[in-house]
C-alpha cells in the first residue's frame, strides 16, 4: 500500500521558484502554506505581497495576493482588514519594506492594534536591487553600498524592528524566529501558526521576524549563510518570543 | 436685494455664527447665499471673519472684496474693514470694544454697545446676535418670522442658548 | 464590511446650508461609500471631521491615518476587496498621494480622491488656489496614466460630482479626482440632498478569498517581455472609451459671443458674473466652462470658436488650463490670459478689465 509521507501544500502553486540558491524566501513561503493548509483557511486567506524579491510571491501561492507600493504593505492590508473582518489577512515584508520605507506603517498598523499578521523577512540586504545596506545590515558588514562595511558613524545600528513593535500596546504577538536550520524551521511553522491563531481569535496584531540567508550578497556558500545566523546574526538579533 | 456682509471681530465672538445666521435667514427667505469663513492659520490670536452674500441674483464669487455692510465686534477689525466698505453702505460697531469711531462720509454708521448690552440681557456672548438683530432692523430685507427655525438649524447642541440668542436679536431689532 | 444602510430611500429630499467639504462627504455617503481614510490638512479638515462623524452614523469605517500614505493605501486596500472608498487632502497632501495614485492606476482600482487645492509650491498657504491642475489632469504620478477629473464650481455639485465620481469610478475601474479649492471647501450655500437608491455590480476581480473560484491577484508589476506594453495599450483603451463617454461642459452665452472666457470652478462663477456685466456693457461676452477636466472638451470648445473669436482663459494659477484651451483653439494669438495665485481670488473688476482689452 502506497502512503504519502511528503507532499506539496495545497496552498501552493506548481510553479518554479526564481530564488537564489540557498534563499530563505522558498522555506518561509513554504512554511505559510503548511499552516494555511493546517488551519484550512486557504479560501479566507488575503495576502498583501511586498516591494523585493519576494514581489511575486503570487506566484507560489494558490490563494488571493495583492501587491502594494513599497513599504506600504501593512497600509494596504489595513484597508482590506477593515472591510473584510472575517478574512485571514497577512502581509509578507522583506526588511527594506518593513524596516526602512515602511517604518512609519509598521509602527502605526501595530500600534493600532490591526488584526492581521505580518511575516517579517529579515536578511540584512536589500535583495531585489543588488545588495545594498538594509536598516537591519550588521555593523561591519560589506555591501554594494557599505564596501568597507556598515559603519556606525556613517550608518548607525541595525535597527530592531520586533524589539520596537512588542513595546506598543496594540501589538499582541511578536516572536524572532530562524531559517537557517531544520530545528528553527520548526519553530519558525509554530510561530506563523500562532501568529494566524492570534489573528482568527480577533486578538489583534501579530509579526514573526525571520531571520533569513541572502547567500549571493553575502557573498558566502549557502551552508556558510547558514553558519553565519547562527554564529553572527542571532547575537544581534536574538531569536524568541518578544511578546505574546 | 444684493446684500454682501462681513461679519469680524476676536475669536470667541461669534463672528462664523453671526454669518451663518444671516445665511441661513437669508435661505429662508427665498435668497441665494454663501458664506465664506476666514479658516485656519488666519485666525490665530487675531481676527476673525465671516463674509456672507444675500441676494436675487445667482452669485459670483462668495468673497467679499466691497461689503454693503459691516458689522465690525472690536478695533482691529474697524480698522481693517472700514475702508472696504460701499458708498452707501453700512457700518455697525460694537462701541464696548472700540473707543472712538472715525467718521467717515458716505456711509451710514450705528453705534451700539453691544458687549455692555448682552451682559445686561444675561450672556456676554449674544453681543453677535444683537448686531444681527440690529442689521435686519435696519435693512428690512430679511423678515424676522424664521428667527427660531435659523437659530434651532444653527445652534442644534445648544437649546438653553436658543431663547437668549432669540431675545438678543429682538433686542437689537427694537433699538434701531 | 459591517452591514451597511446603503441608503434609506425614506429619508427625504432636503435643501440645507453645508460647506462644500461637507456636501462632498454627504456625496460619498449617498454614492454608498463606506471607507475613508485621510489626514489633517487645511483647508479640507472639515470633511475629514465630517466623515469621521457620518461613517459612524452608517456603520462605515473611517481612519485617521499616520500620513497621507498610508491614507491613499488604506483605500488602496479598501479597494483591492471592491469597497467604494474615499480619500481627501489639499495640494500638498495631494503630492503625497501621488505614488498612491500611480499603483491604483497600474493596479486598474476604482478610488475617489479630493483635493481642495490650497496655494503652492510648497507649503505655499493655506489660499485657495487652482495650481494643481497639472497634476491632477496629466497624471501626476509616474507612468501612463489618467484620473478623470471633476471640477466642481459650487457646494451643490461638491456633493453632486461626489456621488456621481463613484459611479465613474467604479465603471471603469479608474480613479477620479474631484479638484476643488479652499473657497469650495469652506464656503457655505444651500444643497439640495436628494437621496438616491444604489445599484452595484459586484466586483469579480475583487480580492475576498478564493471561495469557489480561482485565486484573484491584484498586481502593477509586468515584467515578462512585452507584458507592460500591453497592459498600456489596453489603459489607453480604456481612455479612448472615457474621452468618448465622460466628457462634461458647461456653455453660457457663447452663441454669438465674440470673447469666450474659459474657466473652471470658482474662477468660473466669477467669470459668469464678468459675462453678465459685459453684456450689460454691449460687448458680446460668453462663458464656455469645462466640467471633465480630464478628459478635456476640447472640440466642444473648438467648435465654439468663430474664426475670430477671442479667448480669454482665467484660472487661480499662473497659466495651466492654459495649455489646454491653446490645444483646443490653435491659434495662441487670440488665446488670452488671466490668472490670480499665491491664494488671490480674480475680482470681477479685473477680469472684465482683461476682457474689455483683449478684446479691442
Amino acid at each position: 500500500m502506497e502512503k504519502i509521507v511528503f507532499k506539496k501544500p495545497d496552498s501552493m502553486t506548481d510553479a518554479t521558484m526564481h530564488y537564489c540558491a540557498g534563499c530563505g524566501h522558498g522555506i518561509i513561503h513554504r512554511l505559510i502554506c503548511e499552516v494555511i493548509d493546517e488551519l484550512g483557511i486557504r479560501e479566507k486567506v488575503i495576502a498583501v505581497a511586498p516591494v523585493g524579491c519576494a514581489v511575486i510571491a503570487y506566484n507560489y501561492w494558490d490563494f488571493d495576493v495583492s501587491e502594494a507600493a513599497h513599504g506600504r504593505t501593512p497600509a494596504v492590508a489595513t484597508g482590506i482588514k477593515r472591510v473584510l473582518p472575517e478574512r485571514v489577512v497577512f502581509t509578507y515584508q522583506g526588511d527594506g519594506d518593513l524596516a526602512a520605507i515602511g517604518t512609519s506603517e509598521i509602527i502605526h498598523t501595530a500600534n493600532r492594534g490591526e488584526n492581521i499578521t505580518v511575516i517579517f523577512v529579515n536578511n540584512g540586504v536589500y535583495g531585489m536591487t543588488g545588495g545594498q545596506m538594509a536598516p537591519t545590515t550588521m555593523i561591519g558588514q560589506k555591501t554594494q553600498t557599505t564596501k568597507k562595511g556598515r559603519s556606525v558613524k556613517r550608518d548607525g545600528f541595525p535597527l530592531k524592528i520586533s524589539e520596537m513593535i512588542a513595546l506598543l500596546e496594540g501589538a499582541r504577538f511578536v516572536e524572532r524566529t530562524s531559517v537557517h536550520a531544520p530545528k528553527e524551521i520548526l519553530k519558525t511553522k509554530k510561530a506563523i501558526k500562532r501568529a494566524f491563531e492570534t489573528q482568527i481569535k480577533n486578538e489583534g496584531f501579530s509579526m514573526v521576524e525571520v531571520l533569513s540567508m541572502c547567500p549571493i550578497y553575502w557573498g558566502l556558500s549557502s551552508v556558510e549563510a547558514c553558519k553565519r545566523i547562527e554564529k553572527e546574526v542571532i547575537k544581534t538579533y536574538p531569536l524568541g518570543v518578544l511578546k505574546g | 436685494m444684493n446684500e454682501q456682509i462681513i461679519c469680524a471681530g476676536f475669536g470667541g465672538q461669534g463672528i462664523m455664527l453671526m454669518g451663518k445666521f444671516l445665511a441661513e435667514t437669508g435661505m429662508k427667505n427665498g435668497y441665494n447665499v454663501t458664506w465664506l469663513p476666514s479658516y485656519g492659520a488666519e485666525v490665530r490670536g487675531g481676527t476673525a471673519h465671516s463674509m456672507v452674500h444675500i441676494s436675487r441674483e445667482r452669485i459670483a464669487s462668495p468673497v467679499v472684496s466691497k461689503p454693503t455692510t459691516c458689522i465690525v465686534m472690536n478695533k482691529p477689525s474697524l480698522v481693517k474693514f472700514i475702508d472696504r466698505i460701499k458708498k452707501g453702505g453700512l457700518l455697525i460697531v460694537n462701541t464696548s470694544m472700540v473707543n472712538k469711531v472715525p467718521e467717515k462720509k458716505g456711509i451710514k454708521i450705528v453705534k451700539l454697545p453691544l458687549t455692555k448690552l448682552a451682559s445686561e440681557l444675561g450672556n456676554v456672548k449674544v453681543a453677535n446676535m444683537i448686531a444681527v438683530g440690529a442689521f435686519i432692523g435696519l435693512r428690512k430685507t430679511l423678515s424676522l418670522k424664521d428667527i427660531q427655525e435659523a437659530l434651532n438649524r444653527i445652534l442644534p447642541s445648544k437649546k438653553d442658548l436658543i431663547s437668549i440668542n432669540k431675545k438678543a436679536i429682538e433686542l437689537g431689532y427694537k433699538l434701531v | 464590511m459591517k452591514k451597511s444602510k446603503i441608503q434609506n430611500p425614506k429619508s427625504k429630499t432636503k435643501r440645507i446650508l453645508i460647506t462644500g467639504n461637507e456636501a462632498c462627504g454627504e456625496g460619498a455617503i449617498q454614492a454608498g461609500c463606506r471607507f475613508y481614510a485621510g489626514y489633517p490638512i487645511t483647508p479640507q479638515n472639515e470633511l475629514t471631521a465630517y466623515m469621521s462623524k457620518r461613517m459612524d452614523e452608517v456603520d462605515g469605517i473611517f481612519i485617521q491615518a499616520e500620513s497621507e500614505l498610508a491614507a491613499i493605501n488604506m483605500v488602496f486596500g479598501a479597494s483591492v476587496t471592491g469597497a467604494r472608498a474615499l480619500t481627501t487632502s489639499s495640494s500638498p497632501g495631494i503630492s503625497l498621494k501621488q505614488e498612491g495614485i500611480s499603483y491604483l492606476a497600474g493596479c486598474e482600482l476604482p478610488a475617489v480622491i479630493v483635493n481642495i487645492m490650497r496655494g503652492g509650491p510648497g507649503l505655499g498657504n493655506i489660499a485657495p488656489s487652482q495650481s494643481d491642475y497639472f497634476q491632477a489632469t496629466k497624471g501626476g504620478g509616474h507612468g501612463d496614466y489618467h484620473s478623470v477629473v471633476l471640477g466642481p464650481a459650487s457646494c451643490q455639485e461638491m456633493f453632486d460630482f461626489t456621488r456621481m465620481a463613484f459611479d465613474i469610478a467604479d465603471r471603469y475601474r479608474n480613479t477620479v479626482i474631484i479638484l476643488g479649492d479652499g473657497i469650495l471647501g469652506q464656503m457655505m450655500e444651500p444643497v439640495i440632498i436628494n437621496p438616491r437608491s444604489q445599484i452595484r455590480n459586484p466586483k469579480k476581480w475583487a480580492l475576498t478569498g478564493c471561495k469557489n473560484r480561482k485565486p484573484n491577484i491584484i498586481r502593477s508589476l509586468l515584467l515578462k517581455q512585452g507584458a507592460l506594453e500591453e497592459f498600456n495599450r489596453k489603459l489607453q483603451k480604456k481612455y479612448d472609451l472615457i474621452k468618448r463617454n465622460e466628457i462634461r461642459f458647461e456653455k453660457y452665452r457663447t452663441e454669438d459671443a465674440e470673447i469666450i472666457i474659459v474657466a473652471y470652478g470658482t474662477s468660473s462663477r466669477i467669470s459668469r458674473a464678468c459675462v453678465n456685466r459685459l453684456r450689460k456693457d454691449k460687448i458680446k461676452a460668453g462663458l464656455f466652462r469645462p466640467i471633465s477636466l480630464w478628459p478635456f472638451p476640447y472640440n466642444a470648445l473648438k467648435s465654439q470658436d468663430k474664426g475670430k473669436t477671442k479667448f480669454l482663459v482665467v484660472e487661480m494659477s499662473m497659466g495651466q488650463m492654459l495649455e489646454d484651451v491653446r490645444l483646443a483653439i490653435q491659434d495662441d494669438k487670440r488665446v488670452h490670459f488671466y490668472g490670480r495665485t499665491g491664494g488671490s481670488v480674480p475680482s470681477e473688476e479685473e477680469i472684465i478689465g482683461k476682457a474689455v482689452s483683449c478684446k479691442l
